[in-house]
């Protein structure tokens, strides 16, 4: 395009970046909302029961009823009130989850690549072990030791996902510090934590953002496969996992009860995840 | 009296014991500057960061003392040793494309060593850092304090760089190759406003380099290094009008000239070699020889 032939070629990328951070925060604000505000804003109540509105198509179909947007289950229960409060756990466990885990997995890796040695050594061996559990039978296990609940969600995630980051961010920090500017640092006396902190943890963090916003994805997902397989919240509350498990039995009959707890779901996770290459783009001063 | 006295500094390879430096001594004064040359892996570099502090981890000291105004580095606990380095001390580094961290911007990273080591509050450093910026003919030093690293060319930021060295009033500075990574052309300008601000400050200098086209341009006093031993330790006058040993007179033989330049790239001849190559191993023996007389 024309107006995109500037000296700095950079523009065009700019402009792309900066549409993807809004469009995908616009969803997860909008997504928050209806979160914080479900118990006003949902039409009915997402646990009522009446079997002689069972199964009532959306609302652009033959024989949907008015106030049922998005039709009902099988027990006549509303699905968009019910998606509405299923956002709401969906967004606790990304954001306590993914934050818990981005804390305590990149704290660990800028110690085992900043510092190395026996640090290294200890923090290492240990990601060698964690990883190689099977994370699903390992989360179902965790699950199934703490018992059942949200708690034990948030728990199982961060204790398996941790090494994703460490590992991640230990390399990072490993390359970051052999640069001259960390050596540089050292000699105008600059303390070994000093220079973690002041010196590589701000070259490091973009990478931290972008890993952040995938576990908070993977956080979403890993609730509703953990909800899936029944190990999860107690079953009445609500969620996206819990809409995809009853919505596969009744999918020849309707087939909306599964799809749009898996669209919602779909697009908070790819939001997360194009969130943090948005973020990450202005994290990055030589494109911004 | 030298500002920089090293005596007898070695040091090794933690791993296989490789010897790196074979009981290096040397001096440099409040306001000379001292050229440091030798062939790759001749140890050059490693002496002026075993001062800064800075070694690599898979290197360690084995004897010797550096002493620093007076006082002997290597006896102090690491934290005050840093803090009275970091006080007294400054490096130019060597490649100014990796040297600046890439994303913070400059003022800071030149103010640190005055907040963070010195005390000064934000708004002091920052007048400091402006008036040095100014010292390295930087056109308008504060759009450069807010600039990153990738907005200004690599000619800019050794300036940076330099101004970062002298911002605290060091009184050593350590320059490890601060043209080699630049084109030639602003070579000679770096290499004019180090030897400057070199003077204006009164600071001294470990110039350390392989170019003796450099060491004649910017250094008073000399020393020659191979294989992490001392080989000639002499003023630069008198090394360009006679090079006291056979090794240093090859060497200077080697040096391109612009005037012959198919003759005059000519390699320090094999026999050279081998004879310091056997006055090192028979300096080693001596060590050795000595050690067992005094364990035995």
């Amino acid at each position: 395009m024309a107006a995109e032939l500037t000296g700095d070629g950079r523009g065009g990328l700019r402009r792309r970046a900066g549409l993807r951070l809004w469009l995908a925060g616009g969803w997860l604000a909008l997504m928050a909302l209806v979160a914080v505000f479900a118990p006003w804003l949902a039409p009915k109540d997402p646990l009522a029961q009446d079997l002689f509105l069972g199964r009532l198509p959306p609302f652009w179909q033959e024989g949907a009823e008015p106030g049922y947007w998005l039709g009902t289950d099988s027990l006549g229960r509303d699905v968009l009130s019910r998606l509405m409060h299923g956002a709401r756990i969906a967004l606790l466990v990304a954001l306590v989850a993914g934050t818990l885990t981005g804390l305590i997995g990149s704290a660990l890796g800028l110690l085992a690549g900043y510092y190395r040695g026996w640090t290294d050594t200890v923090i290492s061996r240990a990601i060698d072990i964690w990883m190689a559990f099977p994370p699903v039978l390992f989360s179902i296990l965790l699950v199934a030791v703490i018992g059942p609940g949200l708690t034990a969600i948030i728990v199982a995630i961060v204790v398996i996902d941790w090494t994703r980051f460490a590992r991640v961010v230990r390399a990072e920090a490993m390359a970051q510090g052999a640069m001259d500017y960390v050596t540089s640092a050292r000699a105008a006396g600059r303390t070994r934590a000093g220079t973690l902190l002041a010196e590589i943890l701000p070259n490091v963090l973009p990478t931290i953002v972008v890993l952040l916003t995938l576990e908070m994805g993977i956080a979403v997902i890993v609730e509703a496969i953990l909800k899936f397989v029944n190990l999860s919240v107690s079953t009445d509350a609500p969620t996206w996992g819990g809409m995809i498990a009853e919505g596969r039995t009744s999918i020849h009959q309707a087939w909306w009860v599964l799809v749009f707890p898996l669209v919602a779901l779909f697009l908070m996770v790819l939001s997360f995840s194009q969130l943090g290459e948005g973020l990450k783009d202005r994290f990055d001063p030589v494109l911004r | 009296m030298s500002y920089l006295v090293i005596r007898d500094l070695s040091a090794r390879l933690k791993g296989d014991g490789t010897r790196l430096l074979r009981g290096v001594s040397l001096t440099v004064a409040a306001g000379e500057v001292r050229g440091l040359v030798g062939e790759s892996g001749a140890g050059k570099s490693m002496i002026g960061r075993a001062v800064l502090g800075i070694l690599p981890r898979a290197v360690e000291l084995t004897g010797g003392e550096i002493r620093l105004g007076g006082t002997d580095l290597l006896a102090l606990p690491q934290a005050e040793r840093r803090r009275r380095v970091g006080a007294a001390c400054a490096l130019i580094p060597q490649d100014p494309m990796t040297a600046l961290n890439p994303v913070r911007r400059i003022g800071p990273q030149i103010t640190d060593p005055l907040v963070d080591i010195l005390g000064w509050d934000r708004a002091r450093a920052e007048r400091r850092a402006r008036e040095v910026l100014a010292e390295t003919r930087l056109p308008d030093p504060d759009r450069v304090m807010r600039a990153y690293p990738h907005e200004l060319s690599g000619g800019q930021r050794q300036r940076c760089l330099i101004a970062a060295a002298f911002v605290a009033e060091p009184k050593l500075i350590v320059a490890d190759e601060p043209t080699t990574a630049l084109d030639v052309t602003v070579q000679k300008q770096i290499l004019r406003l180090i030897a400057e601000m070199q003077a204006r400050h009164g600071t001294a200098l470990l110039f350390v380099t392989h170019d003796l086209g450099v060491v004649s341009k910017v250094c008073q006093s000399l020393t020659v290094l191979y294989a992490g031993r001392v080989i000639e330790d002499t003023t630069v006058r008198a090394f360009f009008r006679a090079p006291a040993h056979p090794y240093s007179a090859a060497l200077l033989a080697a040096t391109p000239r612009y005037t012959d330049p198919e003759g005059s790239l000519t390699p320090v001849p094999e026999a050279v070699l081998a004879a310091v190559r056997a006055e090192v191993a028979a300096a080693d023996a001596g060590v050795a020889g000595a050690e067992a007389a005094r364990h035995g």
